[in-house]
This record gives C-alpha cells, sequence and structure tokens, in this order.
C-alpha cells in the first residue's frame, strides 16, 4: 500500500502526465491508495484525501466510493472536516442514491449548530442537492431559522426555503407568512432572498399571488427607499450623502430593484405609484456600467410587460434605443432582443429608432441577424424605397449564412409594398444579381409570372435581362430567368429599340452566342441547361436569319449526356423534322412548368405542352 | 435559476464544474465538452450570450459566458436570470478570487479547487444568486478559513 501525497502534490504528478495513459495510471493509483485510507480508522489526512477524490472526480474519473466516506466526514465534529464532506455530498451524492438519506439527520444537527457557519454548510448542501424527502423532514427547521436574528443566516435560509418549494410545492404555505415578514428587513442580502421567495411562491400558488398582490404598493415604498437613499451606513461606498435622488452605488441596490421589478412584472398590477417609481429608476440609473444597466433593462422589461401607459412605453422603448447606440455589444444585442419582441404591439415607437436599427446591419457581430430581423418588421409603404436601398446595401455584404434569410425576406417586402411594377421587377433582379445562389427555387418561377404579367416592361426587362447575362453566367436563378426571358421576347430583343434603356444592337447570332454560352458552360446545371435549349428552340420560330444554326445546337444535345436534355432535343429535332408546322405553336407565351416535359416512361412524340386548341389536323 | 457553473480552459480542461441539478458523471462531462466546443468557436467581437448545448437543455437555457486570458468562466442559465446580471456576477466572481488569492491566474484555480468552491458558494446557492457585494463575500470567507487554521493548529 503505497503511502498517499498531500493534494498539491497529486495535481503536480497529474499534470505532469504526459500522455492520457500515464494520467490514468497516476489517478489509479491515487485512487486505490486513497480507498485503502478510507478503510482504515480515523487519521489526519481524512480531508485531503476527500479532496483528492473530488479533483479526480471533476477530471472525470469514477468517485463514488468516497460516497460513504463523504456520510463520515459530515457526521464529524470538526469545521474542515466538514466542510469537504459537504462539498463532496454536493458533487458525488444526489436523491438517486441511498447514501443521501444518512444525512439527513447530521443536516438537521449542523441546522442547529451554534456555530453559523456550520450552519449555512448545511443549508447550502440543503440548497443544492435536497431530496423531496429530505425537504420534508428539515422544513420546519428551515422555517424556524428565516425568523432567526442572524441575517447572514436568514438570507440562506430563504434561498434554501425557495429550493424547498420546488422540491415540495405544498411547502409553499408554511413559508408564506415568513417571507412577508422578511420584506421590512433592511439588510439587502435578506431582502434578495425574501423577494426570491416570494417569486418562487407566487409562480406555484395563484391564492399566493392574489395575497402577494396586495403588498405591491409596500414593494413599491421599498423601491423608493433604495432609488432615493441618499445614504446609507453599511453600503455606502463615498461617503457623502445628496439629499437629491442619488441613486445608490451599491450593486444590492440594483438586484434588489430588478427583482422587485420582476414581483411586480408578475402580479401585473400597475398603479400611480408604480409609474412614478419606474420613470424615475429609468431616467436616474447610471448606466456607464453594467449593473445600471441590467437594472435598466429590467425597468424596461416591467415597463412593456404591465399594462402600462402610453408614455411610460415609448419612454422604455425610448431606453432600448439608446442602448442600441452603446458601445457594448451585449447591450446591443439584449436591446434589439427586446425590440424584436415588441414590434408588433409598439410599432410607431419602434419605427422611430428605424435609422439606429438599419444602422446596426452595418455590424460584424451576432445582432446583426435580429437588426434584420427588425428592419424587415420595420419596412412600410412610406418607407419602402429607402428601406430597400440599405436592405440591398447588406445583401451585398451579408454573412453567407443570413443571405437566404434576407433574400426572402426583401422579396417578401418588395411584394407587398413595391411602389411600382419596374421598381419590382428592378430590386428582384438586383437580388438575383447579388445573392442569386441563395434564393429559393420558387423565385423563379415567381419573377417569371411578375414578368408575364408586366406586359409594358417586356421590352425594358428583356434588354436588362440580356445584359446581366452577358456580365455573369453563374447564378443559376438569374441565368434562368435570363434565358425565359430571350427564348420568350426575343423579338423585342432583336428589334433594338426600347424606351425604358440606352437602345443596343443585338444581331440573332448575339442571342444565340449567349444563349450557346450558357449551354456549354460547366457552370450551368442541368435545370438551367433545360432553360437554354428550350429558349434556343423558341427563337426559331422568333428569327428568320439563324434557323439552321438552330437546329445544329439542337442536334447536338440529341446525343448529350444528360438525360433530360438529351430527351428534350430529341423531341425538338422531331420538331424540326416531322412536326415543322407545329413548331410555331412555341410561340405562345408558355409558363416554366409548362416546359418541363414528359416523364420517362411516355413515348417522345406526345408534346404534352403545345396547346391542342392550335394543333393542326395532319 | 443557473443550471450550471464552469470553468475551462482554452483547451477544454475542466477547472471547475458546478451543477446545481443531477447530471450522471458522463452526462458532466460530456456537457462540458459541448460547452466547451460551443464557447470556444465564438470570436472576439460577437456578444457574450448564446443558447445552450442540447445536453443542458437546448434553447430555454443560455450561456453566459466571459473570456479571462486562459479560462472561460461559463455560466448555464434558464430565462428567469437577467443576462446583464450574471454577466456583473461573473466579473464579481473573478474579482473576488483576485483578491483572495492575489491576482489569480490558473495555477491557483488549479491547486486550490476547493477554496473556489468555498468562494463560489458564498456567492451562489442553489442555483440562485446569494451575495454580490465582494467585500462581503471576502469577509465570509476570510472568517470561515480563520477557523479551519484555528482548528489546525493545537
Amino acid at each position: 500500500m503505497s503511502p498517499s501525497v498531500p493534494l498539491q502534490e497529486m495535481i503536480r504528478a497529474i499534470r505532469s502526465a504526459r500522455t492520457q495513459c500515464e494520467e490514468r495510471g497516476v489517478i489509479q493509483r491515487e485512487c486505490a491508495a486513497i480507498r485503502a485510507q478510507f478503510r482504515q480508522a480515523d487519521n489526519g489526512g481524512r480531508s485531503h484525501n476527500l479532496a483528492k477524490l473530488l479533483y479526480v472526480h471533476m477530471l472525470g474519473y469514477p468517485a463514488h466510493f468516497g460516497q460513504m466516506e463523504c456520510v463520515r466526514m459530515i457526521a464529524s465534529p470538526r469545521y474542515s472536516e466538514k466542510r469537504v464532506g459537504y462539498l463532496g455530498a454536493m458533487m458525488l451524492l444526489d436523491e438517486k442514491q441511498d447514501a443521501s438519506l444518512l444525512i439527513t439527520n447530521s443536516i438537521k444537527n449542523d441546522l442547529a449548530h451554534s456555530n453559523q457557519y456550520v450552519q449555512s454548510l448545511a443549508l447550502c448542501t440543503l440548497a443544492c442537492m435536497g431530496s423531496a424527502e429530505m425537504c420534508r423532514d428539515l422544513a420546519p427547521e428551515i422555517d424556524r431559522l428565516l425568523r432567526a436574528s442572524n441575517s447572514y443566516i436568514k438570507k440562506k435560509a430563504a434561498l434554501c426555503a425557495v429550493h424547498i418549494v420546488r422540491k415540495v410545492h405544498e411547502l409553499g404555505e408554511l413559508f408564506a407568512p415568513a417571507a412577508r415578514s422578511l420584506l421590512s428587513e433592511k439588510n439587502h442580502g435578506v431582502l434578495h432572498g425574501a423577494v426570491v421567495l416570494i417569486i418562487e411562491l407566487c409562480e406555484r400558488n395563484p391564492e399566493t399571488l392574489e395575497r402577494f398582490r396586495k403588498t405591491v404598493p409596500d414593494l413599491v415604498q421599498i423601491m423608493k427607499g433604495l432609488v432615493l437613499s441618499g445614504y446609507s451606513p453599511e453600503h455606502d461606498v463615498a461617503g457623502i450623502s445628496d439629499p437629491f435622488l442619488q441613486v445608490s452605488t451599491d450593486p444590492w441596490a440594483h438586484i434588489d430593484k430588478s427583482y422587485l421589478c420582476s414581483i411586480i412584472k408578475k402580479t401585473k398590477k400597475t398603479c400611480t405609484n408604480i409609474r412614478d417609481i419606474l420613470s424615475v429608476v429609468a431616467t436616474n440609473t447610471d448606466s456607464t456600467k453594467t449593473v445600471g444597466n441590467a437594472v435598466l433593462y429590467e425597468t424596461v422589461l416591467t415597463v412593456l410587460d404591465i399594462k402600462s401607459e402610453s408614455g411610460l412605453r415609448v419612454l422604455a422603448v425610448n431606453i432600448l434605443g439608446r442602448f442600441l447606440l452603446n458601445n457594448d455589444r451585449n447591450i446591443r444585442y439584449i436591446a434589439m432582443t427586446s425590440l424584436q419582441k415588441i414590434v408588433g404591439t409598439d410599432h410607431n415607437a419602434v419605427q422611430r429608432h428605424r435609422g439606429t436599427i438599419v444602422d446596426c446591419l452595418k455590424d460584424q457581430d451576432a445582432s446583426v441577424n435580429r437588426a434584420l430581423e427588425l428592419s424587415l418588421a420595420l419596412v412600410s409603404a412610406s418607407n419602402i424605397r429607402s428601406m430597400m436601398k440599405e436592405l440591398l446595401l447588406f445583401l451585398s455584404s451579408c454573412p453567407p449564412e443570413l443571405r437566404a434569410h434576407a433574400a426572402s425576406g426583401i422579396f417578401n417586402a418588395a411584394e407587398r409594398y413595391a411602389p411600382s411594377q419596374r421598381w419590382h421587377i428592378d430590386t428582384m433582379l438586383h437580388v438575383l444579381i447579388t445573392a442569386g445562389g441563395d434564393v429559393r427555387d420558387e423565385t423563379v418561377p415567381n419573377l417569371i409570372q411578375l414578368i408575364t404579367n408586366a406586359s409594358e416592361l417586356h421590352c425594358y426587362t428583356v434588354h436588362k435581362l440580356y445584359r446581366a447575362l452577358l456580365a455573369d453566367i453563374s447564378q443559376q436563378s438569374l441565368v434562368q430567368v435570363a434565358c425565359w426571358c430571350i427564348g420568350e421576347y426575343g423579338d423585342l430583343l432583336l428589334r433594338g429599340d426600347c424606351q425604358e434603356t440606352e437602345p443596343v444592337q443585338v444581331t440573332e447570332d448575339d442571342a444565340l452566342d449567349a444563349l450557346e454560352t450558357v449551354l456549354q458552360s460547366h457552370m450551368s446545371s442541368p435545370a438551367t441547361r433545360g432553360f437554354a435549349l428550350t429558349a434556343t428552340m423558341k427563337l426559331s420560330t422568333r428569327i428568320t436569319d439563324n434557323v439552321d444554326r438552330i437546329r445544329s445546337i439542337v442536334s447536338i444535345y440529341g446525343s448529350c449526356i444528360d438525360v433530360e436534355l438529351q430527351q428534350r432535343a430529341v423531341e425538338y429535332n422531331a420538331l424540326f423534322k416531322k412536326y415543322d408546322h407545329m413548331r410555331y405553336a412555341m410561340k405562345k407565351s408558355t409558363c416554366p412548368q409548362g416546359e418541363l416535359l414528359l416523364p420517362p416512361q411516355q413515348p417522345a412524340n406526345q408534346v404534352r405542352y403545345v396547346d391542342t386548341k392550335s394543333r393542326p389536323g395532319r | 435559476m443557473i443550471k450550471a457553473i464552469l470553468i475551462f480552459n482554452n483547451h477544454g480542461k475542466p477547472r471547475l464544474s458546478k451543477f446545481y441539478e443531477h447530471y450522471s458523471e458522463d452526462t458532466e462531462q460530456q456537457i462540458i465538452r459541448e460547452t466547451f466546443h460551443l464557447v470556444s468557436k465564438r470570436d472576439e467581437n460577437v456578444c457574450n450570450f448564446l443558447e445552450g448545448g442540447m445536453l443542458i437543455g437546448g434553447s430555454d437555457y443560455r450561456l453566459i459566458y466571459r473570456h479571462y486570458a486562459t479560462l472561460y468562466f461559463v455560466f448555464c442559465v434558464d430565462s428567469s436570470e437577467s443576462e446583464l446580471g450574471i454577466l456583473d456576477l461573473i466579473q464579481v466572481f473573478v474579482e473576488t478570487l483576485d483578491k483572495c488569492f492575489e491576482n489569480v491566474c490558473e495555477l491557483d484555480l488549479i491547486f486550490h479547487v476547493d477554496k473556489v468552491h468555498n468562494i463560489l458558494a458564498e456567492m451562489v446557492m442553489g442555483g440562485m444568486v446569494l451575495e454580490t457585494n465582494m467585500n462581503e463575500i471576502i469577509t465570509q470567507v476570510d472568517s470561515q478559513n480563520k477557523m479551519e487554521k484555528s482548528e489546525q493548529s493545537p
């Protein structure tokens, strides 16, 4: 049996192990030594052994054999051993273990100990891992401690009571009177504990909530005391008292305020006093420190949660707007989150901060996706043009994971508020050019439908798309729409003149060149090639000189590897050869769904998309 | 309620793990690994809040963390806690450690894990915030240490 080493030595030995295997070896040796020591009678180093075991447990190695040792240590009269024993109990024991029942008696004795630190150990452990039975057994003790004279113990007992109520809801009744009386405490720690306990009681039992609703005026008085307190001896920092509205700089006061706000929120009761106090807090809290901002934020949430009047709500929204300008990104993030929640109900108030929100789109950090959501929610008929400019700017530089969402948001906004068809088409084209790879599949047919409906703009659209196609053939959705347009409105393209854009001379060869480039490019997907092939075919009815060129393009694809393309090419070839008179049926406008060919099992000479009315008899 | 408090270094080695809800030992280690994985991916310029991993409870819980030198301090909390308040609590915790250990560094946490637990026990109890006044915490911790020392000397 090797002698055990002190805790620091063992830690050093574990750290100097160079491999996982070596570490395991060291730990196994130590655990064996510890186990042997546990079996021995009382020796001086007991607490060290358990401490070593707890270290080993933190690293992830099994330590369950220490459970009984914890029980023994807790029962020891020495404080150092109790301390480690309770720590071990919190780490190794839980309600499912039988050993946890064994410590109930020790805890009971320690709760009545003369030394407050021993009592506090017991309270801490009970609050951490107390099972329902333990809680039931020990609840009267806790209630007694809540009325004790020592504020250190009272504050711990209050939080212990919270745990008990969570485990055994019925015991809430037991603690309600004590909680009520704790509200008149001066010590901030105890007050805080009382507030948490009351919140828990109100959550569990609606009757208790009703009872505490009556205390809201008292709570507001307490808050008033905290807000307006000029000088508080034990919590004073600078030693200066200011008779005017000096907000206490003690962090406790801030936490208390925020918890009191939570109670007010929960009771959802409002009265004039609350309005005054909340507005005082909102305007007088020091927002240069995190803790001040925490209070402000809680105040804002309270105001927005209870049925406050609109003036107070506007104040709250303005505070959130101020948060958006803060340098601290955390504050910007939570402000954005809150604004998102209320943009439905307080739309006008949030609209006032639209400029700041849109500026946040330029941020680099995570709040930018919330800024995007908010911006999309704030788009309306009156601001659509300016908002769209910002949103399109954002789209060109936004992080890749947000592009799909931004694109679909822009489409929805454009659809709802487009001031004119030409603006709508321009916007959609802009999105396709910038983020064509991230748009959803139904965008292509939607855009085509839109173009079809805007009959005065066909000429303008086809010219614009032709130019876009020449510039870039990598964005599949854009290329598909462009091909479709060239096929459908090729005659307008070739005619050359167009009122809305500068005229450019496009010959038949140019148009066919563009389509052929798409067909041959390795960047084009099979669907895109399908569009291009069909468009080439359609052009055969709209042009006069280069029909042979089209025929040769189409016949090349008759032996294409892609089955879909091959099928199309073969059918088109058939049209050229046997059904030449039917070819002109392709002049009729078809939407892209109509272009889809038959499933493979049907024979190739039934070209279904041709309108039956126009099929001449054979 | 605070569900867990974890401190681990830049390589994911745990330096302190305190769970306020019971998990098996394996699950605890998995949670530590998952949390490290989530937190270490974060850039320096993003905010300090993120959603909890699947093991710790998913989107109902948030991870609020701060990175100091070689250590990550991570608090896993539910929606009833104020995020800014917890962020401030982490700062108070680190400042308290600094006062107690005199210019604290990772090595202090490694070799005195039990002392760190004792300090934490004065700040958070049963998953709830107990005390945020640094001076008060240090006073209590000092008294307790004095008591322990007086027991050891004959």
